[in-house]
C-alpha cells in the first residue's frame, strides 16, 4: 500500500453513513439510532437544510451553468412536503467576491420558502477584502468575521468563520474560540450542539486545505457536551466521521463536484461524463427531535 | 507514475515551506518595501521560462550562480518553484495556467505583495525594491504557498 493509499484508506475509514437509495434520489441517510425512521417526515421536530458551495459566477466545463443549478436547489427546497425552520449556507456562495456575484446569491436566496437564512462565508467569498463585501451582504447580526449563535427547537447553533485568516489550512482564531468559550459556558451538558463552518473542522486532507488548524481549541469546548454535530461544505462530497462525542458531516455542493481526497494533483473541478452532474450535487435535510441524542441526516441529490 | 511523483513534490514543497515560515518569525523584514507593481492579463504569453529545478527547499545560496529565476507558473494548484531567489529590483511574473482563479497575496499583512483575481492565462507582475524574505499564498487556495528571496 503507497502512502497515498494509506492516506485515502484512513481518510475514509470509520464513515458511518448509512447508504440508501429510496425513488432514486436519497444519497445518504444517517438516522438516530433510537428513531430509524427519519424525523423529517416528522412535523413535531426541528427540521431545517443545508445548502453548500453554490460557486454563483463560476464558468467551466464542471458546470456550464451553476446558476441554473442553484436555481434548482432553490426550487427543490422550496418543494419540500414541509417549510424548513430554516436554510443554512455553509459558504462559497459567490466563485469570485464580486460585487454582481453577490447581489444574485443575495437575491436568489430571497426565494427560499424558510423561517430564516443563515450564511458562513467560504474563501470564495473573501478572496481580496477579508470578507468586507459578504459581510455587507449577510452579516447582519453577526459579530467579529461573521460569525454568530442562535438557538432552535432545544439545539444551540453555531455558525463559524474558517476562511477569513490567511492560513494552510482553515483558521478560527483566538477571538472566535473566545467567542465560543462565553457562548456555551452557561448551556447544560446536555444541549445538543451543532456547529456551522465552512472548511471541515476535522483533517479530511490537509494536503489539500480540507481541515482546520485550530478546530481542537474549539472542539475542546464542546467536549463535555453528549451530542455535538458538526456541518460543513468545502469538499463538494458527502463524508461522514465521527470522533468521540462529536460527528462530522461534509456537504455536498449545488455547483461541481471535486475529487476524492488525494485523488489526482489537486482539487480541481470534476468534469463528469454527460448527465451524471445531477447525481453529484444535492441539498441536506437535518431533523432533530427532542429527547433524541443525535439528528437525523437526509442527503438528497439534484432532481 | 507522474501523479505519485508529482505528489511527492507537494509534500516536499509543503515541508520546505513550514521550514520558511518558521525562519522568518524572526527574519522577515517588517516594514513593507515602497515598491511599483502592475497586474495585466494576457493570455497570449509565451516563452515562460520554467524553474531550473523543482527543489523548493534548497539552500538560497545554492541558486545564486544559476540564472535568476523571475518567472513563477501558477499551474496544478502549485506555485513552481515555490521558492525564488531574485536581486534587488527584480521584476517577478507569475502566471495562471489552471482554469482555476489563484491569487498571489503576502502573508504579512501591509505588504504590497497582492494580486488581483487571477483567472487562467492571467499574470500578475511585481517588482521588488526591498531585500528580504517574502512568503505568499493563494487566498482562495491558502495550501498553495511560496516565497520571494530578495538578494541586496
Amino acid at each position: 500500500m503507497t502512502r497515498r493509499q494509506l492516506l485515502r484508506h484512513s481518510a475514509w475509514f470509520g464513515a458511518a453513513v448509512v447508504l440508501t437509495v429510496a425513488g432514486g434520489e436519497v444519497i445518504s441517510q444517517v438516522a438516530d439510532a433510537q428513531n430509524p425512521a427519519p424525523a423529517v417526515d416528522d412535523p413535531t421536530a426541528l427540521r431545517f437544510v443545508q445548502i453548500s458551495d453554490s460557486h454563483l459566477g463560476f464558468k467551466g466545463s464542471a458546470n456550464s451553468a451553476v446558476e441554473d443549478s442553484f436555481a434548482h436547489a432553490i426550487k427543490q427546497v422550496n418543494a419540500l412536503p414541509y417549510r424548513p425552520d430554516f436554510v443554512a449556507h455553509t459558504g462559497d456562495l459567490t466563485h469570485l467576491s464580486t460585487p454582481a456575484q453577490f447581489d444574485q446569491v443575495k437575491q436568489m436566496m430571497s426565494e427560499l420558502k424558510t423561517g430564516q437564512v443563515f450564511t458562513v462565508p467560504g474563501e470564495h467569498d473573501s478572496i481580496d477584502d477579508g470578507g468586507q463585501k459578504y459581510r455587507q451582504t449577510f452579516g447582519a447580526g453577526t459579530q467579529g468575521d461573521g460569525w454568530r449563535s442562535f438557538d432552535a427547537g432545544g439545539v444551540h447553533f453555531i455558525a463559524l468563520v474558517n476562511t477569513v485568516s490567511l492560513e494552510k489550512l482553515g483558521h478560527l482564531g483566538p477571538d472566535q474560540v473566545e467567542f465560543v468559550r462565553k457562548d456555551v459556558a452557561g448551556l447544560s451538558s446536555d444541549t445538543p450542539i451543532v456547529v456551522f463552518s465552512h472548511v471541515p473542522l476535522f483533517a479530511m486532507y490537509p494536503a489539500w486545505g480540507w481541515g482546520t488548524d485550530d478546530a481542537v481549541q474549539v472542539l475542546s469546548l464542546l467536549r463535555r457536551f453528549a451530542s455535538v454535530t458538526c456541518l460543513n461544505g468545502h469538499v463538494h462530497q458527502l463524508f461522514t466521521k465521527t470522533e468521540g462525542n462529536v460527528t462530522f458531516h461534509s456537504a455536498t455542493t449545488t455547483a461541481y463536484p471535486l475529487p476524492k481526497p488525494g485523488d489526482g494533483p489537486a482539487p480541481k473541478p470534476l468534469v463528469l461524463p454527460a448527465g451524471k452532474l445531477g447525481d453529484a450535487l444535492g441539498i441536506r435535510e437535518v431533523a432533530y427531535h427532542k429527547g433524541s441524542q443525535a439528528l437525523a441526516i437526509k442527503d438528497v441529490r439534484l432532481a | 507514475m507522474r501523479k505519485l511523483k508529482y505528489t511527492k513534490g507537494i509534500w516536499v514543497a509543503a515541508v520546505a515551506v513550514v521550514g520558511l515560515l518558521g525562519l522568518s518569525a524572526c527574519s522577515a523584514p517588517s516594514a513593507a518595501p515602497a515598491a511599483s507593481s502592475q497586474s495585466t492579463v494576457d493570455s497570449g504569453m509565451t516563452g515562460m521560462s520554467m524553474a531550473p529545478s523543482g527543489t523548493a527547499g534548497q539552500s538560497t545560496s545554492a541558486q545564486a550562480g544559476a540564472a535568476a529565476t523571475n518567472s513563477v507558473a501558477i499551474k496544478d494548484f502549485a506555485f513552481a518553484p515555490a521558492t525564488v531567489t531574485v536581486p534587488v529590483g527584480t521584476t517577478v511574473t507569475w502566471t495562471n495556467s489552471d482554469q482555476d482563479p489563484h491569487t498571489v497575496t503576502a502573508t504579512e499583512s501591509g505588504s504590497p505583495l497582492r494580486s488581483p483575481t487571477m483567472n487562467n492565462g492571467a499574470t500578475y507582475k511585481y517588482t521588488f525594491t526591498k531585500a528580504g524574505r517574502y512568503d505568499y499564498l493563494c487566498t482562495i487556495h491558502p495550501f498553495m504557498t511560496g516565497t520571494v528571496v530578495v538578494t541586496p
